[in-house]
């Protein structure tokens, strides 16, 4: 049974790789390469000598990023089975694609979008060689706080489910999330290593392809896991024809 | 009625613990070092000698939104 969803959400997550990749390409890539030539730019400003080409950026740019972005679209997958077989049947009567929707959506907020609101996707030319392990460090300890807050906020909602509703419950949750959320980022160190005269519209674009990118890869797994994980549950939940799911 | 006697309860039915958890540890675990792989290799910790893992995702990791470099 796992297994099976397993294999399947890792298929899922391919497909949505797939997907993110063309969608990388078109809306991705072009802010990338600003970027970079901003930086050999600077570079050559500075009297440096241009730094030498490991790989190629047509690599860079073709099989690399294919490879990068289906590997962790697999692996996204892959994880949200996981987080799926132990969520379905535990959020009251949701169905296989409900639930699998509604964890896309609060993954996606949990793992990205608040994550990102702190410390947002930087391109090629911003960030300090020398704080990548700082900024690492960070990076991670605020997505880890995210979820364990999201988690906390899912539990909260299914405790009040009873006695205020099943809107007014994940309101107050919701709002717990946010005092979390708004306390912790006040307490991590902002972080800002954009360069002086870098184009604003060039970070903002990247930005938003980035999280464009995202968004693919979760809508898809979201949507196209739950439509095939119900046929993987429906025969355990010997229930009529699949209409029948809330 | 007795055309509601025999209803069956309908409900997603859930998964026992004790079945995910090998597959959450093992598979999991797994998973967790793809991403490692595109996100974090060889920028702040390194298991492979050299740059080329970084140099070969960089586009990805940067636009996943990782910081690189």
């Amino acid at each position: 049974m796992v297994g099976k969803l397993l294999l399947r959400g890792m298929l899922v997550g391919l497909v949505a790789g797939i997907l993110a990749f063309a969608f990388a390409r078109v809306y991705g890539e072009p802010q990338v390469d600003k970027a970079i030539a901003f930086e050999e730019q600077q570079a050559q400003a500075a009297g440096q000598a241009p730094e030498p080409e490991m790989v190629s950026r047509a690599t860079q740019a073709g099989i690399g990023l294919a490879t990068g972005v289906l590997v962790y679209g697999a692996a996204l997958g892959g994880l949200f089975s996981l987080v799926f077989a132990y969520a379905y049947g535990r959020l009251g009567s949701l169905g296989p694609r409900g639930t699998s929707a509604l964890l896309a959506l609060l993954g996606f907020l949990a793992v990205i979008v608040v994550p990102g609101l702190k410390y947002p996707a930087n391109p090629p030319a911003v960030g300090n060689p020398e704080t990548i392990a700082y900024r690492t460090e960070l990076f991670f300890i605020m997505i880890v706080v995210s979820i364990a807050a999201m988690v906390a906020a899912v539990g909260l909602a299914q405790r009040l489910w009873t006695r205020l509703g099943a809107w007014n419950a994940s309101i107050v949750a919701g709002l717990a999330f946010l005092v979390v959320f708004a306390l912790v980022k006040a307490a991590l160190p902002d972080i800002n290593e954009v360069p002086e005269n870098f184009s604003a519209t060039v970070l903002w674009q990247f930005r938003v392809a980035s999280l464009g990118i995202q968004l693919v890869l979760w809508t898809v797994v979201g949507l196209g896991f739950g439509a095939v994980a119900e046929r993987v549950v429906a025969a355990r939940d010997q229930r009529g024809p699949a209409r029948r799911y809330a | 009625m007795s055309d509601t006697t025999f209803a069956p309860s309908y409900g997603p039915v859930a998964i026992p613990v004790r079945e995910l958890l090998p597959w959450a540890i093992f598979a999991g675990l797994m998973l967790m070092l793809m991403i490692y792989f595109v996100g974090a290799e060889e920028g702040a910790t390194s298991l492979i000698r050299g740059t080329a893992v970084h140099e070969f995702v960089h586009d990805g990791r940067h636009l996943l939104g990782f910081p690189c470099h």
